[in-house]
C-alpha cells in the first residue's frame, strides 16, 4: 500500500481546472442548489461547469425531501467575482434547478465534510495517530492491529490540517464527502 | 396521444423523417389530417426548416425523428437554435425502455448527447408522464428565452396507452422567468436618456423573439427620442431599415457609422443582445466612454461579457412598456441641443458611405446582385434567409427589412447549410409568400438534397447562389491572416446548377453578365415553383467594412487598400 502524499498546505482539489488564471482576485463560494430529483440532473450541472470551464472544488449531492422529489447540492466554486456571477446565472437557468443560494454572500453558514482515513503504521507511530486523532475528535470506526479508520468531521481546512498530520503517520487511503452547508439562523 | 398532444398545442405542421423507433407516432400521423408532416430528406434539414418556421412565426417550430442516426443528425440544428434562442420542439423516438443500455440496434444516449445543445430535454420512461412532458415541452421551449427542447420517447412508451392530460390541466411548472422589469432601474435607464448626449440604442434578437408588440414599442421609443438605433445580425427588421433613426447594422461587418457610433457614444442602451464577440470586437477597448444598459430576459446574458451600468431582467416588451410609461409620465425629455450635435457627427460617418461600389464591366459583383435583388424585390410580401459566408454578411448589408420576422440567418452557430431547409420552413408557413435564400454555393451544397423536398412539396423557395466557386469568407480570412494562402478553399467540381435542378424537377436559371441580371431575377420571382439561380460573381471579392479581430469597433477596415498587415498576432488566435 503506497502513502498518500498530501502537500503542505494544499486545500483546493480542483477538477476542473482549465480556466486560465484572470489576474483579478478569485473567491471560493459555496453554492445550494435545490434541484428536482429526476434522471440527469447533476449531469446538467457538472456538464455546465465543464462545458463552459469553471472549477469544481467539491460537489455533494443527495436527496432532501423524498415525497417532493427534491434533492439539494453542495458546490464548493472558486472563480473571479464576474465568473462566480457567472455560475449562479448559468445554473439558475437550468430548467429543473429551484433555486441557487450563496452562501458565502448570504450571511454566515456553517459548512460541514465528513471524510474516512486509513492509517497504517505499528508502534509509535500508532500510538501517535491515536493521540492526534483524539485531539481532532476522530473516531476510530474500524481497527486491525496494523491499521485503524479514522471518521472525522469539520470544515474542509480541518480535515485537511489532520490529513496532513497523517501523512507521515502512514495514512494510505481517504475518503472525503465534500462539503455540506446551510445558512445560520432561521430561513425568515 | 403524441399528435392529440401537438393539436392541442395548435401544432399545423411537423418536420420530420421517420424510423423504426418512431413508427407507432408514424402510424398515428397516417390515421389523421389535423397535422402536416413535412418528409425532410436529411433530420438536420428537419430542425432548420423548424426554425425558419418558428423565426417567420414566432410559433415553436416542431420535428419528429427517429432514435440514433434520426437524433445525432438533428443535433447541429438543436445547436443552432440553442445559440439563436429559437423555439423548437424535437420529438426523437427510443428503442424500447427494457433494450435502453443494451447497445440495442439504433439506440444512442440521445438525452445525454443532447443535454449541452438543448434548452431542457426529457426522456419519457412512462406513457401515464407523455401528454404533461410534451405540453411541458412546449412550455419551457416557448417561455423566457426561447430555445430548442427535446422530448425522446421510447418505442414501448409510444406502444401503451394511458390517460391523456390536455394542456389545461397540467400542473403549473415551476419555469417561471421573471417578465417585469425591475422598476427602480427602469427609472435609472429614463433618468439617462434625459441627459445622455450621445445615445445609441443597440438591439438584437431578443425583440424579435418578445413578438411583434416588442418591434412597435421598440419603434415607438426610438421614434419618440429620436436617438440612433443600430441592430446586430439577429435584430434585423425589428426597427425598419427606412426609418430615419437606423443607422444600419453594427458588428464585424456591420456599417461604419453604427459601430463608430457604439465606440463613441455615451449612452448605449441594449435591447435584447448579449454583447456577442462579433459585436463587441475587442472588449477592453469596447465603448470606453460610455454608460451600458442592457434588457434581457435571460440574467446570465447580464454581465457575462461586458459590465453593464443598468441591467435590467425582463421580457423586453415588457420593460420597454414601463420604460415608455416612465419617460413619457416625466414629460418626454432628451437633451436635444447635444442629440442634434450627435446626429451630426454621425452624420459625417455616414458620409463615409462605406457600401459603396462600383458594378463595372461584366462580371457581376456580389453586391450588386444584392442591390439588384433588393430593388426587384422589396415591394414584394418577403422573406429572407440565407446560408453563412460573405454572401451572408453583404445580404444583411445590402437588403433591407421594414419587419421583424422576415430575416432568418444562423447567427451564433454560423452553419453553413442552415439557408435552404430554412427556406423550406418559411414557405410552408407562408405559402404565398416570397421565400429567398440568398446562398453560397458551398453552403448550398451542404443540404441540398432537400430540393426533393421543395419539390414534393411543391414549395416555390428561391435558391439565389451567389457563386463565387470559392468558401469566400475562408478565402478572405487566409488572404488578411494566412499570407495569401488558399488552402482548401476553393470549390471544385460544382455541379451544373441548372441541371442539378432540373434533375430534381425544379427550374434552374445561371447568370454571368450583369447586364442579363435582372432578367434572370424576374424570371425566377415569376417561376410558380422551387428555382434555382445559379448567379456567377466575382471570384475575388472580400467583404467591408470588416472590424479585424481583436481591434476595437473604430479601427474598420474599409476597403482593399486598408488590409496590410490589418490582423495582428493575437487577433490571429481569434475566430
Ligand atoms: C458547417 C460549417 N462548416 C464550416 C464553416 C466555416 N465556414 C464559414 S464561411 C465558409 C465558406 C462558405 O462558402 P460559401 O457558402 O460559398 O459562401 P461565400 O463565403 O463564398 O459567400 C466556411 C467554410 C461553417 N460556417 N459551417
Ligand atoms: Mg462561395
Amino acid at each position: 500500500m503506497s502513502a498518500l502524499h498530501i502537500k503542505k498546505g494544499s486545500t483546493k482539489h480542483s477538477a476542473y481546472n482549465l480556466r486560465p488564471q484572470f489576474s483579478d482576485v478569485q473567491e471560493t463560494h459555496t453554492l445550494a442548489l435545490v434541484v428536482d430529483n429526476e434522471a440527469g440532473v447533476l449531469a446538467r450541472v457538472i456538464g455546465l461547469f465543464s462545458g463552459r470551464g469553471y472549477n469544481i472544488d467539491s460537489l455533494t449531492v443527495a436527496e432532501i425531501d423524498h415525497a417532493g422529489h427534491r434533492s439539494r447540492i453542495t458546490i464548493v466554486t472558486t472563480g473571479t467575482p464576474q465568473v462566480i456571477e457567472q455560475i449562479k446565472a448559468q445554473l439558475g437557468r437550468i430548467v429543473p434547478v429551484h433555486s441557487v443560494n450563496d452562501l458565502t454572500v448570504e450571511g454566515r453558514s456553517v459548512e460541514r465534510e465528513l471524510a474516512l482515513l486509513k492509517v497504517e503504521g505499528t508502534g509509535d507511530k500508532r500510538v501517535e495517530a491515536m493521540r492526534l486523532a483524539d485531539i481532532f475528535r476522530a473516531n476510530v470506526v474500524d481497527s486491525t492491529l496494523e491499521s485503524f479508520v479514522f471518521e472525522i468531521t469539520g470544515t474542509p481546512e480541518k480535515i485537511d490540517a489532520f490529513a496532513e498530520l497523517m501523512s507521515p503517520l502512514g495514512l494510505s487511503e481517504i475518503a472525503r464527502t465534500g462539503v455540506a452547508a446551510l445558512s445560520r439562523g432561521s430561513v425568515g | 396521444m403524441v399528435v392529440e398532444c401537438l393539436k392541442d398545442q395548435g401544432v399545423e405542421v411537423v418536420f420530420g423523417y421517420p424510423g423504426g423507433a418512431v413508427l407507432p407516432i408514424y402510424d398515428e400521423v397516417f390515421q389523421q389530417n389535423g397535422i402536416r408532416h413535412i418528409l425532410v430528406r436529411h433530420e438536420q434539414g428537419a430542425v432548420h426548416a423548424a426554425e425558419g418556421y418558428a423565426r417567420s412565426t414566432g410559433k415553436p417550430g416542431v420535428v419528429l425523428v427517429t432514435s440514433g442516426p434520426g437524433a445525432t443528425n438533428a443535433v447541429t440544428g438543436l445547436t443552432d437554435a440553442l445559440l439563436d434562442s429559437i423555439p423548437i420542439v424535437v420529438l426523437t423516438g427510443q428503442v424500447p425502455t427494457f433494450m435502453i443500455g443494451t447497445d440495442a440496434f439504433q439506440e444512442a444516449d440521445t438525452v445525454g448527447i443532447t443535454r449541452p445543445c438543448t434548452k431542457h430535454n426529457w426522456l419519457v420512461q412512462d406513457t401515464e408522464n407523455l401528454s404533461s412532458t410534451i405540453h411541458e415541452a412546449f412550455h419551457v421551449a416557448t417561455t423566457g428565452r426561447p430555445g430548442p427542447v427535446l422530448v425522446d420517447i421510447p418505442k414501448d412508451v409510444q406502444f401503451a396507452s394511458a390517460g391523456y392530460t390536455p394542456v389545461k390541466q397540467v400542473s403549473t411548472s415551476h419555469y417561471q422567468p421573471q417578465k417585469k422589469g425591475d422598476m427602480a432601474s427602469i427609472e435609472e435607464l429614463v433618468e439617462a436618456i434625459e441627459t445622455a448626449k450621445k445615445p445609441v440604442f443597440y438591439t438584437g434578437g431578443g425583440v424579435i423573439n418578445s413578438g411583434t408588440a416588442a418591434s412597435q414599442l421598440l419603434r415607438e421609443l426610438v421614434d419618440g427620442t429620436g436617438f440612433p438605433i443600430t441592430s446586430t445580425l439577429m435584430g434585423l427588421g425589428a426597427y425598419p431599415a427606412s426609418g430615419d433613426k437606423w443607422i444600419g447594422m453594427l458588428g464585424m461587418h456591420g456599417l461604419y457609422e453604427a459601430n463608430m457610433a457604439m465606440h463613441d457614444c455615451d449612452l448605449m442602451i441594449n435591447i435584447g443582445a448579449r454583447f456577442d464577440d462579433r459585436i463587441t470586437g475587442r472588449i477592453d477597448a469596447f465603448s470606453p466612454g460610455s454608460k451600458k444598459a442592457h434588457i434581457d430576459i435571460d440574467p446570465s446574458s447580464i454581465n457575462k461579457v461586458i459590465r453593464v451600468d443598468i441591467p435590467i431582467v425582463g421580457d423586453v416588451g415588457h420593460v420597454l412598456e414601463d420604460v415608455l410609461k416612465v419617460w413619457k409620465s416625466r414629460g418626454r425629455k432628451t437633451d436635444r441641443a447635444a442629440l442634434g450635435e450627435w446626429w451630426n457627427t454621425i452624420g459625417e460617418w455616414r458620409k463615409v458611405d462605406c457600401l459603396k461600389f462600383e458594378q463595372k464591366g461584366s462580371v457581376i459583383r456580389p453586391q450588386h446582385a444584392l442591390a439588384r435583388l433588393e430593388a426587384l424585390t422589396k415591394d414584394h410580401d418577403r422573406y429572407i434567409c440565407t446560408e453563412v459566408g460573405q454572401h451572408q454578411m453583404w445580404a444583411a448589408q445590402y437588403l433591407g427589412f421594414e419587419d421583424p420576422h422576415r430575416w432568418m440567418t444562423s447567427g451564433g452557430l454560423g452553419t453553413m447549410g442552415y439557408g435552404f431547409p430554412a427556406s423550406i420552413g418559411v414557405q410552408m408557413a407562408h405559402p404565398d409568400s416570397l421565400v429567398i435564400n440568398v446562398a453560397g454555393e458551398a453552403s448550398w451544397l451542404m443540404n441540398m438534397q432537400e430540393m426533393g423536398t421543395a419539390v414534393q412539396f411543391r414549395l416555390p423557395v428561391k435558391q439565389f447562389i451567389l457563386n463565387n466557386e470559392r468558401l469566400g469568407m475562408v478565402r478572405q480570412w487566409q488572404e488578411l491572416l494566412h499570407g495569401e494562402r488558399y488552402s482548401h478553399s476553393w470549390s471544385e467540381a460544382l455541379p451544373d446548377f441548372v441541371k442539378l435542378a432540373e434533375a430534381f424537377g425544379a427550374k434552374g436559371i445561371k447568370v454571368d453578365q450583369a447586364e442579363d441580371l435582372d432578367e434572370a431575377i424576374k424570371e425566377m420571382i415569376a417561376h410558380d415553383g422551387p428555382v434555382i439561380l445559379d448567379c456567377l460573381v466575382e471570384k475575388h471579392e472580400n467583404c467591408f467594412p470588416m472590424i479585424p479581430s481583436g481591434e476595437p469597433h473604430n479601427k474598420m477596415l474599409l476597403g482593399e487598400a486598408s488590409t496590410q498587415d490589418a490582423i495582428g498576432t493575437s487577433g490571429a488566435v481569434l475566430v
